[in-house]
């Protein structure tokens, strides 16, 4: 397979899109936990349970076609491969626990992947929107919809007091997960991430640094997330993390605004030394790979090189997973090889866009 | 780097947490992430459940010597799922719906200490069964509202409440038929 074909079979659809703030806020993704009321969550069910649960949402929810998300695709983790099962969990459609610990799972997809219900991860149903940009309040609408949409088929597990009821308790009440992944460069390069991360957290939000460490994550990736799910309502909840996000969005852009005016040299240097890593490696570990997209998306949205696509951090970020490497192979790699494979894929990606 | 957990492959993600202001760091390799559920993002954190394991008091139980003339109390048992209160506060999930209502006592300072606070949902309600859970209580409402009609003797309004509970009844069990 060519690698362009590769690339539009890998990349989800809802990718592709570019949403608002997409220079900072690569995604938006928001997740519903629900359980039906009678049998035992997944934890305590037999696999016979967990198999009528499927059953029942085969019958009553794949025969339907919803008018926005169409039509859905049952895939039972049975049936699948290991390595196909671990490209879903780089795309974030289903979770790695889903993928190797359920007794009977099974993901139910949109055609354009930005709508997965996964089933029997740790609840029942794990209703999931994923969209690019900074989109929180759209997926919360749309996570809504297709919460309303089951609930006229299926009977959830819910009481006055306590709200949706969870197998975990840090999930009880509305269910709800928003979370943004967030692209904050300059934030780390001009040291501000050690003063407001601490300021996050004092607001109830939960922030990780992804393939890093904290302050000083490599590829300056933050995930942030609501913690409390119990007490607020979900506009509140969504609400609560958008304003942190638009905050950083503003101090985001403030940085590079001053980076650009006081060492304009320092960064250029910076970014176009990782673009020359990234076109000539011949291995690279995924560590490094991620600093240098970094940089070289910094330049991008930076205006400083301007005949390569912005979307290639998200799209290589997930590329150069274990899984896709693999899949691209063909085969299963060592780390070793992966390191080679992974070099060699970025390094024809960045032709491609010549 | 060695991956911290087995101090024999390499670690292949590297990760950092922050959870109630406390960093944590990862260094993991592959199998070791994988026995953990641990992955980014999106998944499960392991460490919440960790934390929460040390937020729920385990009864502790009763020694056997000693004060001999103690029974041990009975421990909250879930009828439907089976599962004990200690096993919960082990794993630190719930069985299944009815454990909510079987260790609900126990279940408010859980709750508060998670969620800044809040025991109570303040957030959506179902459509279709929220409007049952309406019906319901207003059924129980009305029975009240006629056990006292009955307790002062005014049958006539007794009957009239009992029909209206009866039409109540009657719309939720056809909604269920149909
Ligand atoms: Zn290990
Ligand atoms: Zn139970």
């Amino acid at each position: 397979m060519s690698l362009r074909n590769f690339i539009s079979e890998a990349i989800s659809p809802w990718m592709k899109n570019e949403g608002p703030d997409a220079d900072i806020v690569l995604s938006s993704r928001v997740r519903l936990a629900r359980n039906l009321s009678k049998p035992p969550f997944p934890i305590a069910a037999s696999k016979e349970q967990l198999e009528e649960v499927i059953d029942l949402v085969n019958k009553k929810c794949v025969t339907h076609t919803h008018r926005k998300f169409g039509e859905l695709e049952l895939l039972r983790m049975e049936d699948m491969k290991k390595n196909e099962k671990r490209v879903l969990v780089e795309k974030h459609l289903i979770s790695p626990n889903l993928s190797d610990e359920s007794k009977a799972g099974a993901v139910l997809l949109s055609e354009d992947e930005s709508l997965s219900i996964m089933i029997n991860e740790e609840d029942h149903f794990r209703i999931q929107v994923l969209l690019s940009g900074f989109q929180l309040t759209e997926g919360l609408r749309y996570a809504n919809e297709i919460d309303d949409w089951m609930e006229d088929k299926v009977d959830f597990a819910f009481t006055e007091n306590r709200g949706y009821l969870t197998s975990c308790p840090t999930n009880v009440g509305t269910g709800l997960r928003a979370s943004v992944m967030m692209h904050l460069p300059a934030l780390v390069i001009t040291r501000q991430m050690n003063r407001i991360l601490p300021a996050i957290n004092q607001l109830g939000l939960v922030v990780r640094g992804i393939y890093g460490e904290g302050s000083e994550a490599l590829g300056n990736l933050f995930q942030i997330s609501n913690q409390i799910t119990l007490g607020k309502s979900e506009e509140d909840i969504v609400d609560d993390l958008r304003s942190v996000v638009s905050q950083l969005i503003q101090q985001e852009r403030a940085a590079r605004e001053s980076l650009l005016q006081q060492s304009k040299l320092q960064i250029e240097d910076r970014v176009f030394r990782s673009f020359g890593l990234l076109s000539y490696s011949r291995t690279m570990e995924s560590k490094e790979a991620a600093q240098h997209l970094s940089n070289v998306r910094l330049g991008i949205d930076m205006g400083l090189i301007d005949n390569v696509s912005g979307n290639i951090l998200n799209e290589l970020m997930i590329l150069t997973q274990p899984g896709f490497l693999q899949q691209y192979a063909g085969e299963i790699l060592s780390p070793e090889q992966r390191d080679q494979r992974r070099a060699s894929l970025i390094r024809e990606r960045l032709k491609l866009e010549n | 780097m060695l991956c911290q957990e087995c101090q024999q492959r390499q670690a292949t993600l590297h990760f950092t947490k922050i959870i109630n202001g406390e960093k944590t760091e990862f260094h993991i390799c592959d199998t070791c992430a994988k026995d953990k559920g641990e992955y980014i993002p999106g998944s499960n954190s392991f460490s919440i459940h960790q934390l929460l394991s040390g937020l729920l008091d385990v009864d502790q139980p009763i020694s056997s010597s000693g004060s001999g003339f103690m029974k041990p109390r009975a421990e909250l048992r879930c009828e439907s799922c089976g599962m004990t209160y200690r096993q919960f506060a082990e794993i630190g999930r719930f069985g299944c719906s009815n454990c909510y209502k079987t260790f609900n006592e126990k279940l408010d300072p859980i709750f508060r200490r998670i969620h800044s606070g809040n025991s109570v949902h303040g957030g959506k309600v179902p459509r279709r069964i929220g409007k049952d859970l309406h019906v319901h209580k207003e059924i129980e409402r009305l029975k009240q509202q006629m056990q006292e009609f009955i307790n002062s003797e005014e049958f006539e309004q007794a009957a009239k409440i009992r029909d209206k509970i009866r039409s109540l009844e009657k719309s939720l069990n056809d909604k269920k038929e149909g």
